[in-house]
């Protein structure tokens, strides 16, 4: 699964992962391999990765938007 | 003809000149380079934006409960102009000056007689001239020394709030869009309301799981992409002024050295002058003593 993080002023992260945890607005949630499309606004929090070859990467975020779409994730992060 | 010495300290002077329109040009290019970069970064994050957006919009039946996109009769009317702070570069600045002049005389002239014509400057060459003409109501002149995303965005939502107050019924942007570093395309457009593109053809394609919902997923995106959009602005003018400094010093350092050949070679004839009088004379004094 495909994950591409990006602000306005730089392209914080791009690449492949197996698990990601975001700060939704109603709650956090995981997106998976396979997610079914979805849309959601962030809120101020940690995303959590964790990449193909087992590592784990914290960002931290004021907010955003992620889109999931056929296994290519997009963070518009703040 | 001007003496030997004359030509000589012009000939110097002229020459610091070219040095230091030449380190300008340098500069200018180093600051070019980066600001190019900056346009590239926030390309990914603008497009997706407004695919998201695209897709939303696609499949919400008419949002025109939007705030921001509602058509109003433009009564009150803001231009945001950015500018320069510092000058030197050519015809950037005046030929801001001279879109908003054109604006306030040809499209908004009812507005401007009314005194609903106003002008926010971002830069402080545009805010010299503009304010001799028109309203202008506040100036962002120390944007430019720290520019990033957050302060540009706190200017653009305290333009949309006063639009949403109902203060203006029309924002435009007027600034030079970045082509490449010798060309800049004066360009102005309209802010608010937003100007809704229909074209996406591919609408609805997936369907999305909206959390927390489409409405409130809107919400917070179109005052997102305003800001982004000026962010881009500003971005694209910055790009600009650098090119165009950087084509405007470059000229400079040509003429000035044209100028010192030209120079050189007046400086060279009058050597050859004083020479040929020296000698002239110096033959003359050695005929007279052997006759």
């Amino acid at each position: 699964m495909l994950l591409e993080i990006v602000t306005p002023e730089k392209k914080m992260f791009s690449g492949e992962v197996d698990l990601i945890q975001l700060p939704g607005i109603s709650g956090s949630f995981e997106i998976l391999k396979n997610h079914a499309p979805i849309i959601s606004t962030l809120d101020r929090g940690v995303i959590k990765i964790k990449t193909s070859d087992g590592q784990e990467v914290l960002f931290e975020v004021d907010g955003g938007v992620v889109e999931c779409k056929k296994n290519i994730v997009t963070v518009l992060a703040d | 003809m001007a003496n030997l010495k004359e030509i000589r300290t012009r000939i110097s002077s002229v020459e610091k000149t070219k040095q230091v329109t030449a380190a300008m040009k340098m500069v200018s290019a180093a600051k070019l380079k980066k600001a190019q970069d900056a346009i590239v970064q926030i390309r990914p994050y603008a497009d997706k934006l407004q695919e998201i957006l695209g897709n939303l919009s696609g499949s919400l039946s008419d949002s025109e409960d939007n705030i921001y996109g509602a058509e109003r009769k433009a009564d009150k009317v803001l231009l945001v102009a950015i500018t320069s702070n510092k000058g030197l570069c050519g015809a950037f600045n005046s030929n801001v000056l001279k879109r908003v002049n054109e604006l306030s005389r040809d499209v908004y002239s009812k507005q401007k007689a009314e005194g609903n014509f106003k002008v926010l400057a971002i830069g402080k060459q545009g805010f010299k001239d503009i304010s001799k003409v028109h309203q202008v109501i506040v100036h962002h002149n120390e944007l430019f020394d720290d520019m990033n995303f957050e302060n540009t965005s706190s200017i653009a939502s305290s333009i949309m709030e006063e639009y949403v107050a109902g203060k203006y019924d029309r924002v435009e942007l007027v600034y030079n869009r970045f082509k490449n570093a010798g060309v800049q395309i004066l360009t102005n457009e309209q802010f608010l309301p937003i100007v809704t593109n229909d074209s996406d053809a591919d609408t609805a394609q997936s369907d999305y799981i909206f959390e927390p919902g489409k409405e409130a997923i809107i919400g917070e995106l179109i005052p997102k992409s305003l800001k982004t959009q000026f962010f881009g602005a500003m971005l694209d003018s910055v790009a600009s002024e650098h090119g165009a400094r950087m084509t405007s010093m470059h000229k400079a350092t040509d003429n000035a050295s044209d100028l010192i050949q030209e120079m050189k070679l007046h400086y060279n004839q009058a050597r050859q002058a004083a020479i040929t009088n020296e000698i002239l004379e110096i033959v003359s004094g050695a005929n007279a003593l052997s006759q």
